[in-house]
């Protein structure tokens, strides 16, 4: 899956989340850009994409994870991984 | 992880959330949100639901029109659950509830009911959850501490918890659920960990059984999540240590809308929204194979095959299900005579006694169902369907969607646990009455085709030879009225709803009349069938007392009970030094067969004390004039 893939497909986990269709991301996007990405809402949205990439985050990773790049290459380092 | 497996798939879930999104009308956005509860769905499709609903529940005259209970509960936690909260509501609109959900911040549960909390006050809980877990207030204690240490270490915490529902009762008056604890220690000596009374396994154990026992005995109802732990229903979702230590979440986000259906299930019971009736297809559902082609002797059902064994299994389960006090029906297509003839199998383990109402036709299931409930003199939405045919099941939930119909996996052997998971019968209680329902509707049934076979009225009310035993609502009565008190909704003027607290509390306040109705016939017991609760209220004028609640079964309607029991209520009150009684009628989408109660039974209109809700109506009966009503009930008093 390219970086690319994974970004729209992450787009979509989190449109699902905040329940707003025309939301889009960039690697950049924080929690500070998005209104509602609390801290209740960012352990929703790390389950909602271990849920759909098929892949587990460990406790260490979790803390590192504050935008929307970082998420992403994490993602394609573990589906890379496999 | 799958769940809700009971529940149909919805063929584009995602797309009908987004299509509904654009509704602007609160009130339609809030249907809709209902409609889709019914559908199987994950965590975020849940959050989803719940934030289109949101938007159109808290006005009262919407809820009601969607048939929809108000309840408002609070809960207090040792762990996080606010990601659990939209799934919670979603359910409850799953299970007809509109509720309304109070958090303390987690970990304050005790502060929230030992100190003065005001905005919990002004919450005023119906219900008030208490949602803990193992990790919370661990036992002090070595791991080689004595026996008697244990004991003694677990008095105290179930003391401590004790003392919390008795602040919940009588503060708020409110019903308690008690959460049981996960265990979520990993174990130190494997399976000799019960040999050692302080290992942590051992603890939560006996701390659970302790809660248990303490919660049946304080009219306290369980949420016994460990005892789901148990049976792995969470599968991995329950105590997960990544979302403990990243959010102190006992359960993960995933499993939400599973525990928002555990949790729903039980506030919908006690609120009488519990179904009643498990109606059963016959040819390959009870049986395998087609008993009008295979024949008796060539139907699969009892020992001797596997196939044969597992429909045996599933007609054991529904049997207990009407020892339990469920209301078993048959929806078949199928010649009558045919179906009735196969309960001669020798293997059937459901009697054709067992159940209340037996229609087998060729006419469409639907239609079925509705005769079956009039038969019943029960709701449509206390009915559950079950029948291996994917295709009925689908036209039922299309014609009739107040019938739950479960969505049933392929191999029959798997129906038990099944109908069990989708949770349709939680019970909040289980007296003597439940035992002999079953039959008891049959003998109704009976009395039906009496009344039919009757040419006068007098005749077949006469013939009946009924005794109507009165009795003051104490501590011998109190279980099963509050039951009735939760779940009668059709003849039933005021429709409110009480705890057991509240009753214990109204039947012992002075001035008060609470009685407790019990009809036997020569058919049989019909067990406790009416409660009158009568108490001042100040807007009255001196001299006058309120029937706060009338409600009696269903199952004894035109055979003159009303008109007992109003002569019955009316000595009462005399007795009591009261000068007249004043009925209320409160209009619901389901007591409209009430309407005419009162003026019925000979009292006039009153005019509407201060602070009455706006669309009741209330009437007085003066008691200087009162004559004995006539009707052919022998009454015994108490």
């Amino acid at each position: 899956m390219t970086q690319a893939d994974i970004m729209e497909r992450l787009t979509e986990v989190f449109r699902d989340v905040f329940d707003e269709d025309e939301l889009t991301l960039s690697p950049d996007t924080t929690a500070d850009d998005i209104d509602g990405w609390d801290s209740q809402t960012h352990v929703i949205l790390i389950v909602a994409a271990e849920q759909r990439f098929g892949v587990k985050f460990r406790t260490a990773e979790l803390e590192s994870l504050h935008n929307v790049g970082h998420f992403a290459q994490l993602i394609g380092a573990k589906l890379e991984g496999r | 992880m799958e769940q809700l497996l009971w529940l149909p798939p919805h063929p584009g879930l995602g797309e009908a959330l987004s299509d509904a999104k654009r509704i602007t009308d609160p009130a339609e956005r809030l249907a809709r949100a209902l409609t889709l509860s019914g559908y199987r769905r994950d965590f975020t499709q849940t959050a989803r639901i719940d934030r289109l609903a949101t938007e159109g529940q808290g006005e009262p005259a919407q809820t009601a029109t969607l048939g929809l209970t108000s309840l408002r509960v609070a809960v207090l936690s040792s762990h996080t659950v606010d990601h659990l909260l939209p799934a919670v509501r979603v359910a409850g609109l799953g299970r007809r509830l509109a509720l309304s959900l109070y958090v303390a911040p987690y970990g304050l549960y005790r502060q929230a009911l030992l100190s003065d909390d005001r905005a919990l006050a002004d919450f005023a809980p119906q219900v008030v959850v208490l949602a803990l877990d193992a990790r919370d207030a661990p036992l002090q204690l070595p791991l080689d501490a004595s026996e008697a240490e244990v004991v003694a270490a677990i008095d105290d915490r179930v003391g401590e918890l004790r003392q919390l529902w008795r602040r919940a009762r009588e503060r708020h008056a409110a019903q308690i659920i008690q959460q049981t604890l996960v265990p979520v220690d990993p174990p130190l000596f494997g399976s000799f960990e019960a040999h050692v009374p302080a290992s942590p396994f051992a603890l939560t154990q006996r701390l659970n059984d302790a809660i248990r026992q303490a919660a049946a005995a304080d009219g306290v109802l369980l949420l016994d999540l460990a005892w789901h732990a148990a049976q792995g229903s969470y599968g991995a979702g329950l105590a997960d240590p990544v979302r403990w230590h990243q959010a102190k979440q006992l359960v993960s986000p995933e499993l939400a809308p599973l525990y928002g259906d555990h949790l729903a299930r039980i506030l919908a019971a006690g609120v009488g929204l519990s179904r009643k009736c498990l109606v059963l297809d016959l040819d390959n559902t009870l049986w395998g194979g087609v008993v009008g082609d295979d024949g008796i002797d060539g139907i699969r059902l009892g020992q001797g095959s596997a196939t044969g064994e597992a429909f045996l299994a599933f007609q054991h389960y529904a049997a207990l299900l009407a020892r339990r006090g469920i209301i078993l029906a048959v929806c078949s297509k199928n010649d009558h005579a045919v179906a009735e003839a196969a309960f001669g199998h020798p293997e059937m383990a459901i009697a054709r006694a067992d159940i209340a109402a037996f229609v087998a036709n060729w006419d469409d299931k639907a239609g079925n169902l509705r005769r079956i409930a009039a038969m019943l003199d029960i709701g449509l939405d206390a009915l559950v369907f079950v029948d291996d045919n994917p295709a009925e099941r689908d036209i039922v939930r299309r014609e009739l969607p107040q019938v739950a119909v479960p969505e049933l996996p392929d191999d029959v052997a798997d129906y038990p646990a099944r109908v069990a998971a989708a949770g349709y019968f939680e019970a909040v209680s289980f007296t003597a009455d439940d035992l002999g329902r079953g039959r008891s509707y049959a003998a109704n049934a009976e009395r039906k085709a009496a009344l039919s076979q009757a040419t006068d009225m007098e005749g077949y009310l006469r013939g009946l030879e009924m005794r109507l035993e009165i009795s003051r609502i104490g501590e011998a009565e109190r279980a099963r009225a509050t039951q009735l008190i939760n779940k009668t909704n059709q003849f039933n003027l005021t429709t409110r709803r009480y705890s057991e607290a509240e009753v214990e509390r109204l039947a012992n306040a002075p001035g008060s009349l609470a009685l407790a109705l019990r009809l036997k016939d020569k058919f049989g017991d019909n067990g406790l069938i009416g409660v009158l609760l009568a108490r001042p209220d100040p807007a009255l004028e001196p001299g006058e007392v309120l029937i706060d609640s009338w409600l009696m079964s269903c199952r004894v309607l035109g055979r003159q009970v009303e008109d007992a029991a109003l002569d019955v209520l009316a000595r009462a009150a005399q007795a009591a030094g009261y000068r007249a009684l004043v009925g209320e009628y409160r209009p619901t989408a389901r007591n409209g067969m009430v309407a005419e109660h009162y003026p019925r039974l000979g009292f006039g209109q009153r005019p509407t004390p201060a602070g009455a809700t706006a669309d009741a109506t209330f009437w007085r009966y003066r008691l200087d004039t009162h004559q004995p009503t006539s009707h052919f009930i022998e009454v015994k008093d108490a």
